[in-house]
């Protein structure tokens, strides 16, 4: 019926059976480009058509037609929205994400040094909970169903109920309001040195800790139950090993591509989502950025935060895809 | 000479939690004796629920799930291996005794090779160098007729079939030299094609190396070709041991008996078959990825008769279920029923053409949601197509019950709460609610015990004649097609190697494949193995 179709499809489809891991691969880096063109067009339109104008926020009272009409050419405005969306995508590629309206100033410049303030949160809350999060699953399997393991379940739970803000404020109240042992508000600056950073971090790395921990944890938790009853588990105990090498040889190679999903999407929302982490801190990162950029309307670099968060996201999710293939024997080693 | 085994009084007890009730402690084996000398085999055979996994695993002293051996002894070369310590235990397992599993697919670990697997017990309880095991691995995948024996042990367990798997899984039973193995159905999930050659494999092996074995199966066919004695269990409890050619020839117990002469239904074939009352002409199949699984099947069965598609995994006999049904179109070919041609799929068929085809499944369990009432189950399909509420409905479910043999009691107990064969009853008596003219039967007695089998099988007998049923029975096993058959369809490989009149199909002479797919048949009586595997040789030696 569809006898063109098949004949070019029969090459990849050739391809994909002598090369099932590079071509899960290639299929997976190129659905990644897909989606975040998708994304581009969608934080354009959506920009777009959001209600609002900088041209009469900016110029408030004095906002006379002509001055109007002088920002907005002075802006590009005038002209249609795929010309301006085809230059934008084209200065994005490149890393010029043009000049912020408010400030005048490179938005690439400027986002560098939010992006790192951002990372450098996301980097420390990351190496505390992941090993926490992977070391508490494991112990709630080694004392499955006993008291430990309910323990963490619900305390981690309760910590994840709550919302982010609600830690945040909760943890200042305690630590800065009554025991004064730690710093308020968290702002850091060029000229800090590492141990005063650290030290200013201490309370928003405290809170993301709370809210991912809770996940990452049940998910180890839960893989590791799961190839811990597969039947190669009793094989490996009928055939006389000890616990730790059974664990380490046999169950953990199984259990990885679970882990390595969850962690990669927390670390995502680690950066991504911490947006009202940093306001309750007052932390200088990516996040907060955009939301002053947002109230006055600052396109340029409303945009490009949303695109690069986007970017972050998809990136890291493809990496946890990728390496979850990686751990795949069958795909490893076809038939 | 000494036992090398001995096991006294031993008792075996679980934990069990019924739902809404307090846990309670169950016996599941109770004062088993028996003891086994160096090089012999003793055959454990039951059904489900016997206990003779769990004793077999007592060998190892190891209880699976909430299992524990709370009494007796079970003493290798003297010692109690119920009174070593954990470290002590594990010093045992793996070396001096090993254990073969039913399931070699899902026992193997995915992630690593499958020589690895095979020599690491052997290594990690220091009894051979790496190299000396690797040396070993290789020599018993020669011996267990494994191919290319050399390079076999770099394979993973997916890159290697099924039958070769469970091979191997000897050979990593055999390779650390240890006193006994606990065989524990190790072909049961097998071809029967497949499952000779793993028997005689394992037959040779043990011959070979000098090792004593615990056999456990259901089949009493298969443990009269491997075994010395034969134990036979029931409810934890035995209720014969001696020798095979006694168990076999002369059982002394009712149970016994059962278990020897089971199969015992006769059918008589229905003498006109030209019918084409359930027909499917010149299908051809394919799953979406342009694998072709069917070509050019044509099949038909008469009112009122039987007609039994066999064949082994992966020959497309379950698939002709799946297009019968609409649930795969086929790719070219149709289906017709009492004249008519239905759509080719499921969702262009009319309620009317729904009901007149229904369908039993294999797993009983998976086919039914553990949530609703027997009543709601078989219920459901007497809403759905003619529309009965209320206590009309309930009155034909109970006479529903009834025609499958299950009493007023169970039309508000859960899937959970029944065995095996009465969910399989639950599921016909749900086919019978629709009504039908025809039922597909994708291996409806495959999961169940040969007892239990057969009660289905004559349940389903009988039904046909009350109601006039046409039958398209698909299974693997060729015993059920000599009992219940009508006409027969052979299938290998997506295309029907034979189709006719079960008198002519299972009469020579055959086409290679049906002789082949016969002879492999495990037969109940003794010597069976070795004169299938000397005729094969002559044949081979012939060509």
């Amino acid at each position: 019926m569809t006898t063109p179709e098949t004949t070019s499809f029969a090459g990849i489809r050739r391809f994909s059976a002598r090369f099932p891991l590079a071509s899960r691969i290639l299929e997976r880096l190129l659905l990644s480009l897909l989606l975040l063109f998708a994304v581009s067009v969608m934080i354009f339109g959506g920009i777009e058509a959001l209600p609002g104008d900088f041209a009469s926020t900016y110029l408030g009272q004095s906002a006379t037609p002509e001055a109007v009409a002088r920002i907005r050419s002075e802006l590009g405005l005038d002209q249609s929205i795929v010309t301006r969306y085809v230059d934008w995508l084209g200065g994005a590629m490149t890393g010029d994400f043009g000049n912020s309206w408010a400030s005048g100033q490179s938005v690439g410049e400027q986002i560098g040094k939010r992006l790192g303030n951002s990372l450098f949160l996301a980097f420390f809350a990351a190496i505390v909970a992941v090993p926490l999060a992977v070391g508490l699953g494991l112990l709630a399997v080694r004392f499955r169903n006993k008291l430990p393991d309910k323990l963490i379940n619900i305390l981690s739970l309760a910590a994840v109920s709550l919302p982010e803000f609600f830690v945040g404020y909760l943890l200042i109240l305690i630590f800065v309001v009554t025991y004064g042992a730690a710093v308020f508000p968290s702002t850091v600056y060029d000229s800090m040195s590492l141990l005063d950073r650290l030290n200013a971090i201490v309370l928003p790395v405290a809170t993301l800790v709370l809210v991912v921990l809770a996940h990452m944890m049940r998910m180890t938790r839960a893989a590791i139950i799961q190839v811990m009853s597969s039947a190669y588990m009793e094989t490996a105990e009928l055939k006389g090993l000890g616990a730790l090498r059974a664990i380490i040889k046999h169950a953990a190679p199984n259990a990885l591509a679970p882990i390595i999903n969850v962690v990669a999407l927390n670390l995502a929302y680690l950066i991504v989502g911490v947006v009202v982490v940093e306001v309750v801190f007052v932390y200088p990162g990516m996040g907060q950025y955009m939301v002053d950029a947002v109230t006055v309307r600052d396109l340029p670099v409303v945009q490009a935060c949303g695109l690069i968060f986007a970017a972050i996201y998809i990136g890291l999710n493809m990496t946890a895809d990728i390496l979850a293939i990686l751990a795949n024997p069958r795909l490893r080693h076809p038939r | 000479m000494p036992d090398l085994l001995k096991v006294s009084g031993l008792k075996i007890e679980a934990t069990v939690y019924p739902p809404g009730e307090d846990p309670q402690r169950v016996t599941i084996v109770e004062e088993v004796n028996f003891t086994l000398e160096k090089g012999k085999v003793l055959g454990l055979i039951g059904e489900s629920g016997a206990g003779k996994s769990t004793i077999g695993l007592a060998a190892l002293a190891y209880g699976r799930g909430g299992v524990e051996i709370t009494g007796g002894k079970v003493e290798l070369n003297g010692e109690d291996l119920l009174s070593l310590s954990k470290s002590g235990i594990r010093k045992v397992r793996g070396a001096r005794v090993c254990y073969v599993s039913q399931s070699a697919a899902a026992s193997f670990n995915p992630a690593h090779k499958l020589g690895d697997q095979v020599i690491e017990a052997t290594v990690r309880h220091g009894l051979m160098s790496r190299e000396d095991a690797r040396r070993r691995a290789d020599h018993l995948f020669d011996v267990l007729g494994l191919p290319e024996p050399k390079t076999f042990g770099k394979r993973y367990p997916h890159q290697v079939s099924g039958g070769q798997l469970q091979r191997a899984m000897t050979a990593m039973a055999l390779c650390s030299n240890p006193d006994l193995i606990v065989f524990d159905e190790p072909t049961t999930a097998l071809d029967v094609t497949t499952q000779i050659d793993v028997l005689a494999a394992i037959k040779h092996a043990i011959e070979e190396t000098d090792t004593a074995a615990l056999y456990i199966t259901h089949d009493l066919a298969v443990v009269a070709q491997i075994s010395d004695d034969i134990m036979v269990l029931k409810s934890g409890k035995t209720v014969e041991h001696g020798s095979v050619a006694q168990v076999i020839e002369a059982p002394r117990e009712d149970y016994t008996r059962a278990l020897v002469n089971v199969r015992s239904i006769r059918h008589e074939e229905k003498q006109d078959q030209s019918e084409h009352f359930f027909e499917m002409a010149g299908i051809d199949a394919a799953y979406s990825g342009g694998v072709k699984v069917l070509s050019d099947v044509s099949l038909h069965v008469p009112k009122g008769q039987t007609l039994a598609i066999v064949g082994e995994s992966g020959s497309g006999k379950s698939t002709m279920a799946r297009v019968a049904t609409g649930l795969l179109p086929p790719s070219a070919g149709s289906v017709s029923l009492g004249g008519e041609v239905l759509p080719p799929a499921l969702k262009q068929r009319s309620r009317d053409q729904l009901r007149k085809l229904q369908l039993i499944y294999q797993m009983a369990d998976t086919a039914m949601n553990p949530r609703q009432t027997v009543g709601n189950i078989i219920g459901r399909p007497l809403t759905f197509y003619e529309g009965l509420r209320g206590s009309a409905r309930k009155k034909r479910v109970q006479e529903l019950l009834d025609q499958i043999e299950m009493g007023s009691g169970f039309h508000d107990r859960y899937p959970a709460e029944l065995s095996g064969g009465q969910k399989q009853r639950v599921a016909i008596a749900r086919a019978l609610a629709a009504g039908p003219e025809v039922i597909i039967c994708d291996e409806p007695t495959s999961a169940l015990d040969p007892l239990v089998a057969d009660g289905i099988l004559k349940l389903l007998l009988d039904l046909q004649k009350q109601k006039d049923l046409a039958y398209v029975f698909i299974t693997h096993d060729i015993a059920i097609v000599r009992a219940i058959a009508d006409s027969v369809a052979v299938m290998f490989q997506g295309e029907l190697v034979r189709f006719g009149p079960k008198s002519e199909v299972l009469s020579p002479p055959f086409d290679d494949y049906t002789d082949l797919l016969l002879k492999s048949v495990p037969e109940m009586r003794l010597g069976w193995l070795e004169e299938v595997l000397a005729s094969r040789k002559m044949s081979a030696g012939g060509n």
